[in-house]
């Protein structure tokens, strides 16, 4: 926070200055003996062309986060500490003004619902370039014909028609590119997509994952991706947070997390992916019980009364989020007392998965 | 993008086969939520492009008996009101049998040439009720309208920026509804020292405006916390244009359904207020109000005299309330079948 505006210092490629670095985060709502701690010192970098999993079940605080980031939380109700460097600035401090020139130029979000997400009584075009006149003072004109190429860059046919249509005249995998090309429309460095396919088909998922990969790595924007599907995170992120009761159990490259799970939560997680190569009639392996079994992180670990492997320390000491004892690389961070063995979908499954990596992508 | 999905699902109904009905379809069938209400009337969307809610409402509104008798009614009596000049038989103000009045016969009877007979100056009571129309469509669109406005800026303000805007507003508007709504618009009216038409309707304005405020502000305050504004919030667009773009075109529709409720309200209300003297002192203007505060001394022994203008006052204030809430049921998602 002593750092001030450093004009937009080059960034490069993926491995350079982290663009976003959040650290310590939390989020309590409520005050007193009633407070809840929704998101607990996370801490994660995110860095340009990078994309970043937030994975974990509901209620996990992978919402809230994203919400926090972009200053979206209510103004009442709420704590949120920690500190959130986005290009040398805290956007924690950043007054509402100074947040919303950023938002949707330097940061931008796309949402679960694109039905909802969409004003109803407006015409996608007013809607796109809306955007575009609050951010680059564009007129209504050029403004408009920026949006028919943004449209046509999402994929969206015809759109010059399209943009003199309601929301609800449109698809649902159109209205998902709808909001990804407002969400683009002025460039944004980072961009933060909060489950941005669970309520479109599968197909319509594929295609938007696609796009959005396409996106990344044509424009080397950051992305955060918050989602519940694993299949997702398999197809598109670099870098994995798992999140469990507001805090992050476990973080891995991609690659690392989904061939060697080292925390029960992941492993259950994976274990629960249903896969074609398995005989018929086989029950799925849910993960047990549910959010609302939490205990609190203090003094134990929340995810112990739904944990196999749970040991004694699980009930009587705090894990911390640590490098991983195993040595399996400086990225891997893991918060556990007792974390699964090698080959752990093995132990929970009995059936040799033939493809570790593969989910419904 | 062809979202093929779903698409058998809908029922294809009639005609005009073109191109858009089928990415229609698609649309509509991605509508999870709706998607029961919406196969229940495939058979009448299909013709259409898409379907927002008040197009759908009038699909339900057109089959519904209740709405148009109310339309009707309000049809009928907004034709009467405009061409009331040349539909009456009389000039409503020319005392025509003023030869048939004495204090022992007040009032002339029907006959030839004046169906309802004549009124205590010997005036054509049918032509007055004709003519008389007009004063009452203006009072209550004038009224509603001044209602409708007021309210809307005190909702947008507080609904709009909330905070201590909100509170403030809020507890002026909290304590215009504490009084009772007539009691306050006679006390209105009182206060102007010439009673004309045009204080009646401002008094009737002013009651209707916390109303307006209060629905405007607890629907703005739902849209607020929509995922359609704190959508455009993410995508850093100005307070200003949240408020007048997405928030307030997006919470009007209670407001426009009390509004044809709050016609009917006005119309009663004006003749209420001219009832008692607090309206137009001129009466060679006629209105219904003023006629029925005029017949209050003959009811005992001529009582249609009173029961024709109570008779219009009853109809049309019937047929905004019919047309009203029906438009309020067929708007309401949760009254849908």
């Amino acid at each position: 926070m002593t750092r001030t505006a450093t004009t937009s210092t080059t960034t490069g490629s993926g491995s350079g200055e982290p663009l976003l670095s959040v650290r310590d985060l939390s989020v309590t709502f409520g005050r007193g003996r009633r407070a809840f701690a929704a998101v607990d010192q996370v801490s994660f970098d995110v860095r340009p062309g990078q994309t970043v999993g937030l994975v974990g079940e509901s209620g996990c605080g992978k919402s809230v986060t994203s919400l926090a980031i972009m200053g979206l939380l209510p103004a009442r109700g709420n704590t949120v500490t920690g500190e959130v460097m986005f290009d040398g600035q805290d956007l924690l401090r950043l007054s509402q003004e100074q947040l919303r020139e950023r938002r949707g130029s330097e940061l931008a979000m796309i949402f679960q619902d694109p039905l909802s997400s969409l004003n109803p009584v407006v015409p996608l075009g007013v809607q796109v370039a809306e955007v575009l006149q609050a951010h680059k003072g564009m007129k209504s004109g050029p403004a408009s014909r920026k949006a028919t190429e943004l449209l046509n860059k999402v994929g969206i046919p015809d759109p010059t028609r399209r943009l003199k249509e309601y929301p609800h005249q449109l698809s649902g995998g159109m209205r998902q590119r709808a909001l990804i090309a407002m969400a683009l429309a002025c460039e944004p460095r980072l961009l933060i997509a909060d489950e941005p396919t669970t309520a479109l088909d599968v197909t319509i998922q594929a295609q938007i994952l696609a796009l959005l990969r396409e996106l990344v790595t044509e424009s080397g924007t950051a992305l955060i991706m918050i989602t519940h599907d694993l299949g997702v995170v398999a197809g598109l992120c670099d870098q994995v947070n798992v999140l469990y009761g507001g805090k992050v159990v476990e973080r891995a490259e991609r690659h690392d997390l989904f061939s060697r799970p080292r925390h029960p939560y992941t492993g259950g997680l994976l274990a629960s992916i249903p896969r074609l190569t398995e005989e018929r009639g086989r029950r799925l392996n849910p993960v047990p019980g549910s959010v609302a079994d939490n205990i609190p992180w203090e003094g134990g670990c929340a995810f112990a009364p739904r944990c196999a492997s749970e040991v004694e320390a699980c009930r009587s000491t705090t894990p911390e989020l640590e490098p991983d004892r195993d040595g399996l690389g400086p990225d891997r961070l893991l918060r556990c007392h007792h974390p699964l063995e090698e080959n752990p979908l093995d132990d929970i499954r009995t059936h040799q998965p033939e493809d570790t990596e593969g989910g419904p992508a | 993008m062809t979202d093929t999905h779903d698409t058998s699902s809908t029922t294809t109904g009639d005609d005009t086969g073109h191109g858009r009905r089928r990415s229609a379809l698609a649309a509509l069938g991605d509508r999870k939520k709706e998607r029961i209400d919406s196969l229940a009337e495939a058979g009448s969307l299909s013709s259409a492009e898409g379907v927002s809610l008040w197009q759908s409402a009038w699909r339900r509104l057109r089959r519904d008996p209740v709405f148009l008798v109310g339309l009707g009614i309000v049809t009928v009596f907004v034709l009467i009101a405009a061409i009331a000049p040349w539909l009456a038989p009389h000039d409503p103000a020319a005392r025509l049998l003023i030869g048939q009045v004495s204090p022992a016969t007040p009032i002339p009877p029907a006959q030839e040439g004046f169906p309802l007979g004549g009124d205590n100056a010997g005036r054509d009571t049918l032509s007055r009720l004709l003519v008389g129309s007009r004063q009452t469509l203006i009072v209550g669109v004038m009224a509603t309208l001044g209602g409708l406005a007021g309210g809307m800026v005190l909702g947008t303000i507080a609904g709009g920026i909330g905070g201590w805007a909100d509170s403030l507003v809020m507890r002026i508007v909290d304590v215009m509804l504490s009084i009772p709504s007539l009691l306050m618009a006679f006390s209105i009216a009182a206060l102007f020292a010439r009673p004309s038409q045009w204080t009646v309707i401002a008094a009737i304005a002013i009651i209707q405006v916390p109303i307006f405020a209060r629905l405007l502000r607890g629907s703005m305050i739902s849209q607020r916390h929509s995922d359609h504004v704190l959508a455009a919030r993410a995508l850093g667009v100005r307070p200003a244009a949240i408020v007048f773009r997405h928030m307030l075109p997006n919470s009007l529709g209670p407001v426009i359904v009390q509004g044809t409720l709050v016609l009917a309200v006005s119309i009663i209300d004006a003749a209420a207020l001219s009832f008692l003297g607090l309206g137009s002192q001129d009466d060679s203007v006629p209105e219904w109000g003023q006629m029925l505060g005029r017949a209050q001394v003959f009811f005992n022994s001529y009582p249609h005299v009173a029961v024709y203008p109570a008779l219009c006052i009853i109809v049309v204030a019937l047929g905004f309330t019919l047309m009203g809430e029906s438009l309020r049921e067929a708007l309401d998602p949760k009254s849908r079948r």
